[in-house]
């Protein structure tokens, strides 16, 4: 990005939970931020139309397609990427569960599978396998993992509620 | 796991166990070359042609040269400054790096810009102004076949790599870049005499692998050297390839991969890392090109093919002649589609036992994007054809489908129509086990009123690439921890973990404390490219014979060292002896490559044409809504013979994923062209590809019990046998449910409408 640009603009937010500014284009998506001056690698470009959940992110603690997203609009906001679901050293249950049922092959499309199942299990603490596959219907596999990855939001559901009981 | 945990170490092949950068997926932190950045870097877009088939009069670049931000505009003219004979390609040296003095597809490469900012150099493509003259174009195979009038290329330039191909070279006249034949026994006189005689076309559509991590390639240039870090499948060729271009030794071109957000075949032989090549030597600068979704489109695609076949039978339903004629879209540039031809081209009759077969596979180009490999190198396309016509004889004969087969398989120790002897090939076993899973001879609910159910199964088989090479390095350092060096990609397959399970197998050590190198040619040794189910077999060989070789050395040492026989001879222990301190390594290499006979040109014909042969099987039950023509899948059974599945975990997963894919480009899949040529559908918004919504809930998968003798560990690829047998298993599901026969892909449910309409003697108008 051009420093000198005279559309520059400087934004600040929490990104995953410390306090940064960005000098950004009005153009540039919040992707192209994250990647380009935090290199946060999480998020990936792939179909670029907000159709494949690759480029999920969390603004204000909701799931947003980042390709689509523009960074301006995250000026003052709270961004979490996939990569602060581990600050502390442990996995997230939803990772450890994609883990152990094998729910990923190439692993390109697994950051957005994963911020949207914790999301779904967030609101819904115990999905039927209908309500898994609605909810994660905007996330595209084509390494066509599906049955492992319904498989891996069943057994977080599980771990997650042992945890509370 | 070993049942034995005492004595005996823990077998390593045969684990279910997690990939080894599973951690590193789940946590948004695995290595992909799509997140590289280097210093200096450019980013290059690309300006696409706009006309199917035209001559270049000109190209204006000035205006995109003065836009703000741009570094540099180069055409062919700028690429030949620094690689004078600019054609590339596997199996032709056909393809420009950027169009000259021609275009021959909506889409091809014409000029390069480069900036440091995508969105800059973005803009200035669509400022650079081209000058064609259009010339006639076409798109179908079979008329291409046929047309003198025009010609995608003038010449055919074989790239002698392949001897199958080397006879073709100077072709002029022709868009046919390939003829393959087989002929055995005689098929005019076996139809002769045939009770019955069944004649049918198929077709299917072209389609895209759509990997989500689009292609992508960097090069770097460095003093007398350049390094190209690329989503490749193969980094091998791409090094030997590009030191071709630049006349270099292979040793200055250093080719570097990392894990591949998929491939499925898209990123095999050589795609944008020539043009990186030219516009890193010109900008003397790192340049990037990273596709949009939309290019991917443009690059490689899956081969639309028809097909026409012809089969005797005799009045007890034995097949006794069978003539496939097929005619492979290979679009502009030849790819890898001449093999995918003679390879796929050779099965064409299916697993049958059939005296008579004539067979024709015919490359062909047109004025498309290029086809070359796609998950099953041309196999699904093959059992698309010959499965559905196994079911339509069955169907007008009213014998059972699966009894028809099991009248007509090819078994252990018969013929193949090439003449080579079938060897541990559980194509019997296969079709059985999809059978008992379908609860075949159990009686069928065929629904009621508009709701109407039928089921389908069908079997193929693919026969492995040959011959090829793969190579492989086993370190052990001196505390004893294994590395394995191995150019293998991966891509989603485990390949890794695979590896590490071999290596681990060999060397009693568990696979999660051994390291696997990523691809470097500067480090890793030469393997022929990660494709074609081909790892497990080659590279699994390659590696247990590089582990094997330091299992010996370490004995070797041991001896030297007077460590008695009746003592383990543990790395660590060996070396810090040997050496006084932890110091040293003890390397081993191995290297493997099949026997083969390559087919003879007139027949087809070789004693030994393929180390092994892929089984899958599939049945499906569907219901279909006869007001509408949609359907659904509401079973959906997938069966392979891969021998001993070295990873049961991973397996699994493959051959379900496998399935799927093949059901996007059975029922929704499809690249829409308008009558000049233009793709219309480059994009998730129009080009539909298998949701989570979209598999069917119950999802059957089994590897039948086999051991595959040559293989290691009795192993063999699985990768692509579960596409086989899906598309032709629902077509028969839809004909078993409604009565109406689908034989061109895909199977949509407008397809299936228009049918039943037809069948009503009420067609519908036509698109």
């Amino acid at each position: 990005m051009n420093a000198t640009s005279e559309t520059a603009m400087k934004i600040q937010f929490v990104l995953n939970g410390e306090p940064v500014s960005a000098l950004i284009e009005p153009h540039q998506t919040i992707l192209e931020v994250l990647r380009g001056q935090f290199a946060l690698y999480g998020a990936r470009e792939s179909c670029g139309q907000g159709l494949c959940g690759c480029c999920t992110v969390l603004v204000n603690g909701e799931t947003i397609s980042g390709c689509l997203y523009l960074a301006a609009m995250a000026d003052g906001a709270t961004v979490t990427t996939i990569e602060h679901l581990d600050a502390n050293g442990e996995l997230d249950p939803v990772q450890q569960a994609f883990i152990e049922c094998g729910a990923f092959q190439c692993g390109f499309c697994t950051s957005g599978f994963i911020l949207m199942s914790r999301q779904l299990l967030d609101e819904n603490a115990d999905p039927s396998e209908a309500e898994i596959r609605h909810y994660l219907a905007g996330n595209l596999c084509r390494c066509a993992a599906y049955p492992e990855i319904v498989e891996a939001v069943k057994l977080a559901a599980r771990r997650r509620k042992e945890a509370l009981a | 796991m070993s049942n034995d945990d005492t004595a005996q170490p823990t077998r390593q092949v045969g684990r279910s166990l997690t990939r080894l950068e599973a951690r590193a997926k789940v946590t948004g932190r695995a290595e992909y070359i799509h997140n590289l950045v280097l210093p200096r870097m450019l980013h290059g877009k690309v300006a696409r042609s706009t006309v199917a088939h035209g001559r270049i009069r000109s190209i204006d670049i000035s205006a995109a040269r003065e836009l703000p931000g741009v570094f540099a505009v180069y055409t062919a003219d700028d690429v030949m400054r620094v690689i004078p004979e600019p054609y590339y390609g596997p199996a032709f040296h056909d393809q420009p790096i950027l169009a000259l003095e021609k275009v021959r597809y909506i889409g091809e490469p014409v000029a390069l810009v480069l900036a440091e900012d995508p969105h800059v150099a973005d803009e200035a493509t669509h400022l650079i102004m081209v000058d064609y003259e259009e010339l006639p174009a076409v798109f179908n195979e079979v008329e291409a076949a046929q047309s003198d009038r025009v010609l995608v290329h003038e010449v055919l330039r074989p790239a002698g790599t392949f001897p199958d191909l080397k006879h073709l070279a100077g072709r002029k006249g022709t868009n046919v870049a390939l003829d393959f034949q087989l002929r055995r026994g005689d098929v005019d006189a076996a139809f002769a005499a045939a009770a019955h005689v069944f004649e049918d076309t198929f077709t299917t559509q072209q389609v895209m692998h759509t990997p989500l991590e689009p292609m992508v390639s960097i090069a770097e240039p460095g003093d007398g050297m350049l390094t190209i870090h690329t989503a490749s499948q193969s980094p091998s060729f791409v090094r030997i390839e590009i030191a071709r271009l630049l006349g270099w030794p292979e040793n200055r071109v250093r080719v570097k991969s990392a894990l591949l957000g998929g491939g499925f075949g898209a990123k095999l032989y050589i795609k944008l890392e020539a043009l990186v090549t030219a516009g890193a030597l010109l900008a003397r600068r790192p340049v990037k090109v990273s596709l949009t979704m939309e290019e991917q489109f443009f690059t490689i695609t899956k081969h639309a093919t028809t097909f026409r076949m012809k089969t005797g039978v005799s009045a007890d339903g034995r097949i006794t002649a069978r003539k496939c004629e097929v005619w492979w879209n290979g679009g502009a540039y030849g790819d890898i589609g001449p093999r995918v031809t003679q390879k796929s081209g050779f099965t064409a009759s299916g697993p049958y036992d059939i005296d008579n077969v004539s067979v024709d596979s015919y490359q062909v180009y047109t004025n498309l994007p290029p086809a070359g490999a796609f998950r099953g190198f041309g196999i699904p396309q093959m059992v698309w054809a010959y499965e559905s016509h196994a079911d339509m004889i069955a169907r007008a004969l009213a014998i059972d489908p699966v009894e028809f087969r099991r009248r007509n398989i090819l078994r252990e120790g018969r013929p193949h129509a090439t003449g080579t002897v079938m060897r541990d090939a559980a194509i019997e076993l296969v079709l059985e086990r999809v059978a008992q899973r379908m609860n075949w001879q159990q009686p069928f609910e065929r629904g009621t009123g508009t709701l109407r159910r039928g089921r389908g199964i069908g079997v193929g088989f693919k026969a492995l690439v040959a011959p090829t090479t793969s190579m492989a390095m086993v370190s052990l350092a001196a505390d004893g921890s294994c590395t394995v060096y191995s150019s293998t990609v991966d891509m989603g397959q485990a390949s890794d973990t695979a590896i590490a399970l071999v290596a681990g197998d060999v060397l009693d050590i568990p696979a999660e404390q051994i390291k696997v190198v990523r691809p470097d040619t500067d480090v890793t040794p030469y393997d022929m490219a990660t494709l074609g189910s081909r790892s497990t077999f080659h590279m699994g060989h390659a590696v247990r014979l590089a582990a094997e070789d330091a299992r010996k050395k370490l004995r070797e040492l041991a001896d030297e060292l007077g460590v008695p026989a009746d003592q383990p001879a543990r790395a660590g222990d060996l070396l810090r002896r040997k050496y006084g301190m932890q110091a040293g390594n003890i390397v081993g290499i191995g290297s493997f490559i099949p026997s083969y006979q390559s087919p003879n040109y007139q027949t087809g014909q070789s004693e030994n044409i393929t180390p092994n042969w892929m089984v899958g099987g599939c049945g499906v039950e569907v219901e279909v809504d006869t007001e509408t023509g949609h359907f659904k899948l509401l079973r959906f059974e997938n069966v392979v013979d891969c021998g001993t599945p070295i990873n049961p975990k991973v397996v699994d997963t493959q051959i379900s994923g496998a399935a799927i894919m093949q059901l996007g480009t059975a029922i929704y899949e499809r690249m829409e062209f308008d009558e000049v040529g233009q793709l219309r559908n480059a994009s998730f918004a129009e080009y539909k590809i298998p949701g989570i919504h979209d598999i069917p809930h119950v999802i059957g998968r089994e590897t039948v019990d086999s051991y595959q003798k040559n293989g290691p560990f009795g192993a063999k690829g699985v990768g692509e046998s579960s596409t086989f047998g899906v598309a032709s298993a629902i077509a028969e599901a839809i004909e078993d449910a409604c009565g109406v026969r689908l034989k061109s892909l895909p199977l949509t449910p407008e397809a299936v409408f228009r049918a039943l309409c037809d069948a009503k003697h009420e067609p519908l108008s036509e698109e």
